[in-house]
């Protein structure tokens, strides 16, 4: 064994890797709750990767046929229904998840100077994944999939001179249609898992480059002992691989409880008009996407604009790219940060929920002027944060991790 | 036969259900996924008054006979009685689709006559109960009836020799308008109003059932995997205990 | 960070034990994904017994069914043809046909067939899957003067006789196989599952 092991590392750097990223990656060893949504995210890529290859071993990217070929996959092909649910449900799973991991790194400021880059490939995969969804979306081929797309697209239109051209170019017909359907399929199981795959590495690679932050925002390189190894750090592995198990198993529990009893989420995850198939002729009564959009389609929905509509919803995902440079203060965790922060944050978050909320609901005056006020509280996140960070009042930050 | 009347109470109750727009209260469908034996009535209640116009494409008919334990010649005696394109008899493991061509369905009802294999999913059991249950005389539309849960329906009240005819009754509110308070029986049919409902409700539970026949094997199977995943985090838990014992 | 009171053997078999299960729970998950190769209902049904009218095949043709999306040929055969069957067995590489494999029970006699007159054969070369082509001509140009009528597979030039019987000498390794079949009538054949003498 230890042969074989020396005859490939001879000529791959097997164990350089293992060691860089594994049994020598210094972990600080103050890791809590939030820093198990990293790991998770990889582990639900995993299973989106795997049981979505198996999907498209049955299913038909044909407009005549893809909706009878999902009930073929949930009624003929064997356990073709739990693969299918694995997958519907691993999608919601990934933005639970991915959602948290992102709020985790606004509580802790894990997006600050030197980990710019990781935040911003973050924030890449987190494009691609929304991409991703949607077109995914499309597939089953079901009234909501269909108006869906077709509401989303038109979104291009509202882009001045080329925008009607655009929307043509993007379905390849003059409404959704078959087209649309095979070029998007071909971009969700081959092009865009390329991209989050490859996203995915480069975000690792920056984070293994200047390590990992912490809960108390200090960086563990700074106390190191006599052989360079940080004091406040422990490998990753074995250290950080047992707890992760542990906190996959966890997961895993409450991912069963979804696939194997709410499959369909209460109409959240597998919408209720997507079990009619789709018909260009007819809207279903209530469009609302899937759940993981809502915020950003609130946002859309709340401005009586349609150019400043898709405008103010792009802006509300382009400025968080703008993250490591709007918050100018210099202590990393909410823990050291001023109360004006702390609320900051909790008004973000809650507004960011009340959004996903209120684009669920139907259109009335009194939704439009909610929507209005929060999607001006979310923008006001940045304004305050820009504002108040440059001479925030911090309490001190310790100079070794607590705990 | 004494008089029954059949009172439906309207949007006293915010609708739980997700039929957004219709304010009609649903009544909740008396049902049990797991009772096969009522999933066999209602097999046999849809083959009879459903299955000649609407199809379920997507369903075998030999899935039912599996699920519900019947076996071929009692699921051939119950169900099929029809022979495909080329004349042959339909196979036990056949879709259950109909002769029916939406061109002509919509010359004959003006509408396409739709495939009800998942409607259960899309309209939710709730409101198919209360659907089937709600239809009243009224002149204005041209079958002759109308529907509570499903206003302006093309579809005739083919339950009626069953069911009997109701008539709305209407409710003064004051403006002048008129809203549908309830429903009168105003004919019986051959059924009592329970017998009736219970025909329903085995009718929504076959349908609940079409509409995902895998969700009795899902559930039994959620429950292993759960049990599965509790032994393996007792496991985990204590290797990461006992590895952890170093950094504390 | 101490790592002087550690107890390795606790150690080990905690990684040991949270391995197996974790093993174990790998093996469950891949059981669904296998599992989903196999035929789908849809295949099953496609694979599921036909029926076949013999009533108005003539004497020396061949009709094709559809089973399994696999050719199945049923052959009248003349008295003639089944007179030189049992001829020219010395060329057959298993003219008795023993290896059991290749047809059911009740087609292991000198025909092949349940009935001598209808000869039923799936249609599909033991070599490596090619269709033969039916060549009842005798002594035709291109198969020589000992050739009696049978199968001729375009694709490695197996040969066959009239009962699907294989020549010594060509590629196929085995005779083509009898699918299950049984009468309901007279005329009237079900291939692709066995009857009971109803």
């Amino acid at each position: 064994m230890g042969k074989l092991l020396g005859w490939v590392d001879d000529r791959f750097p097997l164990m350089k890797m293992w060691n860089e990223h594994l049994a020598e990656y210094y972990t600080p060893k103050n890791f809590n709750f939030w820093y198990f949504f990293g790991s998770l995210a990889l582990l639900v890529l995993v299973i989106q990767i795997v049981s979505g290859i198996f999907l498209t071993m049955h299913y038909k990217p044909d407009g005549a046929a893809a909706f009878a070929s999902v009930e073929y996959i949930m009624r003929d092909v064997p356990y073709g229904w739990l693969i299918r649910y694995i997958h519907s449900t691993g999608a919601t799973a990934f933005f639970i998840v991915v959602y948290l991991h992102m709020f985790r790194g606004l509580m802790y400021g894990s997006y600050k100077k030197p980990r710019e880059l990781i935040w911003l490939f973050g924030m890449f995969i987190y494009l691609a994944l929304m991409a991703e969804a949607f077109m995914g979306y499309l597939l089953p081929w079901g009234q909501m999939s269909y108006w869906g797309a077709q509401v989303i697209i038109s979104l291009f239109s509202a882009i001045p001179v080329i925008g009607d051209d655009l929307t043509l170019w993007i379905r390849g017909d003059f409404v959704i249609s078959d087209a649309t359907l095979n070029r998007f399929f071909a971009l969700h199981v081959v092009a865009l898992p390329f991209v989050i795959v490859f996203l995915v590495i480069a975000h690792i690679l920056a984070l293994h480059e200047v390590g990992s932050n912490n809960p108390d925002g200090v960086e563990i390189k700074k106390n190191k002992d006599s052989k360079g190894i940080p004091l406040d750090g422990i490998p990753f592995h074995p250290y950080y691989t047992v707890k992760d198990i542990a906190g996959v198993a966890v997961f895993l529990f409450f991912f069963s409880v979804v696939l194997f009893y709410f499959p369909a989420g209460g109409g959240y995850f597998l919408e209720h008009a997507n079990f009619i198939a789709s018909d260009p002729l007819k809207t279903p009564a209530h469009i609302a996407p899937v759940w993981y959009f809502t915020p950003f389609y609130a946002i859309l929905r709340a401005v009586p604009d349609k150019l400043m509509g898709v405008g103010a919803m792009g802006a509300a995902i382009v400025v968080l790219f703008f993250l490591p440079w709007i918050d100018r203060c210099k202590v990393k965790s909410i823990r050291y940060r001023s109360v004006v922060y702390k609320v900051n944050l909790i008004v973000f978050a809650v507004t960011f929920v009340v959004l996903g909320w209120l684009a669920m609901q139907p259109v009335t005056d009194t939704i439009t002027n909610l929507s209005r006020l929060f999607t001006l509280l979310y923008f006001a996140f940045f304004v305050v944060l820009f504002v108040t960070s440059k001479n925030e009042q911090t309490k001190p930050v310790p100079d070794r991790v607590t705990s | 036969m004494k008089k029954h009347i059949l009172i439906i109470l309207l949007a006293i109750f915010p609708a739980t259900s997700f039929a957004a727009g219709v304010g009609v209260h649903l009544d909740a469908a008396p049902i049990d996924i797991n009772d096969k034996d009522s999933i066999k009535r209602g097999a046999k209640n849809f083959v009879d008054y459903c299955f000649s116009c609407h199809s379920a494409k997507f369903m075998r008919f030999n899935r039912i006979a599996k699920d519900t334990g019947m076996d071929e010649d009692e699921l051939r005696e119950m169900m099929i009685f029809t022979r495909d394109k080329k004349g042959e008899a339909t196979k036990t493991g056949d879709l259950m689709t109909v002769a029916m061509t939406d061109e002509y369905a919509k010359s004959a009802f003006g509408t396409a006559v739709p495939d009800l294999t998942l409607t259960a999913r899309a309209r939710g059991a709730d409101w198919l109960y209360t659907y089937l249950r709600t239809f009243y005389v009224d002149e204005n539309r041209p079958t002759g009836m109308n529907n509570l849960a499903f206003p302006d329906v093309a579809m005739p009240n083919v339950l009626m020799n069953l069911q009997g005819v109701n008539k709305a009754v209407y409710a003064d509110d004051g403006h002048g308008g008129n809203k549908i308070e309830g429903l009168e029986k105003i004919q019986p049919g051959s059924m009592t109003t329970e017998e009736f409902d219970a025909f329903t409700a085995d009718l929504v539970n076959f349908m609940v059932y079409l509409a995902e026949p895998v969700q009795a094997e899902r559930r039994s199977m959620g429950w292993k995997v759960l049990l599965f995943l509790a032994i393996f985090f007792v496991f985990a838990y204590l290797l990461k205990k006992e590895y952890w014992k170093d950094v504390h | 960070m101490s790592t002087d009171s550690v107890n390795n053997g606790k150690r080990r078999f905690l990684v040991a034990s949270t391995s197996v299960v974790g093993a174990v729970g790998v093996g469950f998950v891949a059981v669904p994904f296998l599992a989903s190769w196999m035929p789908s209902e849809r295949a099953k049904n496609a694979g599921a017994p036909i029926e076949a009218d013999v009533s108005r095949l003539e004497e020396g043709r061949m009709m094709t069914v559809e089973w399994q999306s696999k050719p199945v040929w049923i052959v009248r055969r003349s008295e003639k043809t089944l007179a030189n069957l049992e001829e020219s067995t010395d060329q057959l590489r298993d003219p008795a046909s023993e290896n059991v494999d290749q047809q059911p029970e009740y087609a292991q006699n000198m025909y092949r067939s349940i009935k001598p007159e209808f000869l039923v054969l799936v249609g599909i070369c033991t070599h490596l899957g090619c269709s033969p082509t039916f060549r009842p001509d005798i002594a035709p140009a291109d198969l020589g003067e000992d050739w009696l009528g049978g199968f001729f597979c375009p694709c490695h030039s197996s040969k066959f006789d009239m009962a699907g019987r294989v020549y010594s000498g060509v590629p196929a390794p085995t005779n083509l196989v009898v699918p299950p079949h049984y009468y309901v009538t007279d005329t009237t054949i079900i291939v692709g599952k066995e009857g009971g003498n109803a």
